[in-house]
């Protein structure tokens, strides 16, 4: 009886997010099948859709969602092989805690797009240079959320762990790791979403293909079709990335009670 | 069973309790176990008991005194000293079969040893059948019964256990107590045990330590004579009343002299 009614409220809360979509699209229709906004400004939902059907057409769709997913999934990926010890070892060590915390909360307020101009001066304008951008986005974030994450684990798990002898190096590894998991998932799944912010950035000021290339290259043009269905792309790639971490986590940590699971 | 297994000298804990002075939690404790004995400690609620447990298995440090183990001073957690908590600590996401195995694992002991070794434990608090369950799926009672079995497996020298059937309802406690007793004959396992239950104490234990209220000493050690097998039925034994009534008038006059205290 309970197993029902809990089936029929998520049910309910998909039906809800559904909705939510069908509002929204409607009232894009109203507005410009309506004719109360200019094309230029707001295109019909059927010429973004035209547009996304040409550029799968000439292949640069899968192109430039290729290419930015890519220079994420990179740049996110450093970010997290960095900042996962570096955060571990921040929650377990006050004396490391106190050496880096200083220039990662000076660092963490550095506004990225300021960091744009250092970084084409250095690095050019080929990968490195956008896998860096992102890198500066994410990682001082990153490490604090790991930190917290990690600070947050269960102290009778680590005492236990010690008084069945466990050494320093297991604890780590056996405990504090295993049960992190969850909340380090939940810590990528979110930066890898800050990720895009900071991929739009660097493909904005140097780059050829990628959709926020694409999307201000349009912009010269006054395409504002493809400006919008490079927006969806990025919103639909978005969802995936989400949908594809929530599954991850469940296979990783199948033993994490989550709310929406109970 | 006369030698020493345990021993504390001296022990004195003084937290630093910042703006509002320092807080001496336990003063000058002096203890011992023998080997194979039930040794229980009562006494009021926040007079150091967890405070002295934890010092004694290396979980905390003490400002003045040593513990011996088998008359070898020892500081910081050890497989040696087996505890068990009253919030079970176990670890969810191993199974019943892995968490009973984590101390073996520890040791690098072989796979078939440990399967072994595991299989007698679970056998012995009576969870056959639920080797795979997680822990999340036990109630209580058997949450405590894996804790219980995860230690023991392990074979430490002696076992501390901190109010472990504290959180446990009325029926499930006689149970577990029962349980324990049986084992405690059983395997002849070193037990140190801490409760605020004074029918706990009087039926589990060999002798007895009453503590004074804080700052925690020893203020008397009694032995337990009650003929017979320890079980529910000891409960209403004259000898087990006559010893309860000795505690309970301890710890009234403890909080009688508390209350002038004020
Ligand atoms: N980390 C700490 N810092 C400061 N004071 C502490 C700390 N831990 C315990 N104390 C104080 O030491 C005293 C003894 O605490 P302890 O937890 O050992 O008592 P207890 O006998 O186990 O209590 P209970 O019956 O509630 O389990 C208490 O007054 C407590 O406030
Ligand atoms: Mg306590």
């Amino acid at each position: 009886m309970e197993k029902k009614n809990k089936r029929r409220g998520v049910n309910m809360e998909h039906m809800l997010s559904f909705i939510c979509f069908a509002l929204i699209i409607g009232l894009w229709c109203v507005l410009t099948f309506g004719g109360f906004v200019s094309e230029l400004f707001l295109p019909s939902p059927f010429a973004v859709l035209r547009r996304i059907g040409e550029l799968y057409a000439d292949g640069s769709l899968w192109a430039n969602c290729f290419e930015s997913t890519a220079r994420v999934v990179v740049g996110w990926f450093w970010s997290v092989v960095v900042a996962l010890p570096c955060g571990m070892l921040m929650a377990n060590s006050r004396k490391f805690s106190a050496f880096v915390q200083p220039i990662i909360e000076f660092a963490r307020y550095l506004p990225v797009v300021a960091l744009v101009p250092l970084t084409l001066l250095y690095l050019g304008i080929d990968e490195t240079q956008k896998y860096t951008i992102i890198f500066l986005g994410t990682f001082f974030q990153l490490v604090l959320m790991v930190c917290d994450t990690v600070s947050g684990v269960d102290a009778n798990l680590i005492n236990a762990a010690k008084t069945l002898g466990a050494s320093k190096m297991q604890v780590y590894k056996e405990v504090i790791f295993p049960a992190a998991l969850p909340g380090l998932m939940d810590d990528f799944r979110l930066t890898i979403g800050w990720a895009w912010t900071y991929l739009v950035v660097a493909e904005m000021v140097a780059a050829q293909n990628g959709l926020g290339y694409m999307i201000l290259r349009s912009q010269r043009y006054l395409a504002t079709d493809t400006i919008f269905a490079g927006l969806i792309l990025i919103g639909l790639i978005g969802l995936v990335t989400d949908f594809l971490f929530r599954i991850l986590t469940r296979i990783v940590a199948p033993w994490h009670e989550r709310l929406a699971d109970r | 069973m006369e030698e020493c297994k345990l021993q504390a000298v001296g022990l004195t804990k003084i937290y630093d309790g910042g703006s509002k002075g320092d807080v001496t939690a336990i003063d000058h404790v002096d203890l011992e176990v023998k080997d194979g004995e039930f040794v229980m400690i009562v006494g009021p609620s926040g007079c150091g008991k967890t405070t002295l447990i934890n010092i004694l298995g290396g979980l905390d440090t003490a400002t003045d005194g040593t513990v011996l183990l088998d008359g070898k001073p020892v500081a910081g957690p050890g497989a040696d000293r087996g505890m068990v908590f009253q919030g079970y600590s176990l670890f969810p996401w191993l199974s019943v079969q892995k968490n009973v195995e984590f101390g073996l694992k520890m040791k690098k002991a072989p796979k078939e040893e440990r399967a072994a070794q595991a299989k007698k434990f679970i056998d012995l608090v009576g969870l056959s059948g639920f080797e795979d369950a997680l822990p999340k799926q036990l109630s209580g009672g058997m949450k405590q019964r894996v804790a219980i079995a995860r230690t023991l497996a392990n074979e430490p020298e002696i076992l501390l256990m901190d109010e472990p059937f504290g959180a446990l309802d009325a029926q499930t406690r006689v149970v577990m107590q029962e349980l324990l007793a049986d084992i405690s004959k059983k395997t002849r396992t070193t037990i140190l045990f801490i409760t605020h239950d004074i029918d706990e104490a009087v039926l589990l234990g060999d002798r007895i330590y009453v503590m004074s209220r804080r700052p925690g000493t020893i203020r008397e050690v009694l032995t337990v004579h009650i003929p017979g097998e320890r079980s529910h039925e000891s409960l209403v034994l004259p000898e087990f009343l006559e010893t309860k009534k000795r505690i309970m008038d301890m710890l009234w006059q403890e909080s009688q002299d508390a209350a002038m205290d004020r």
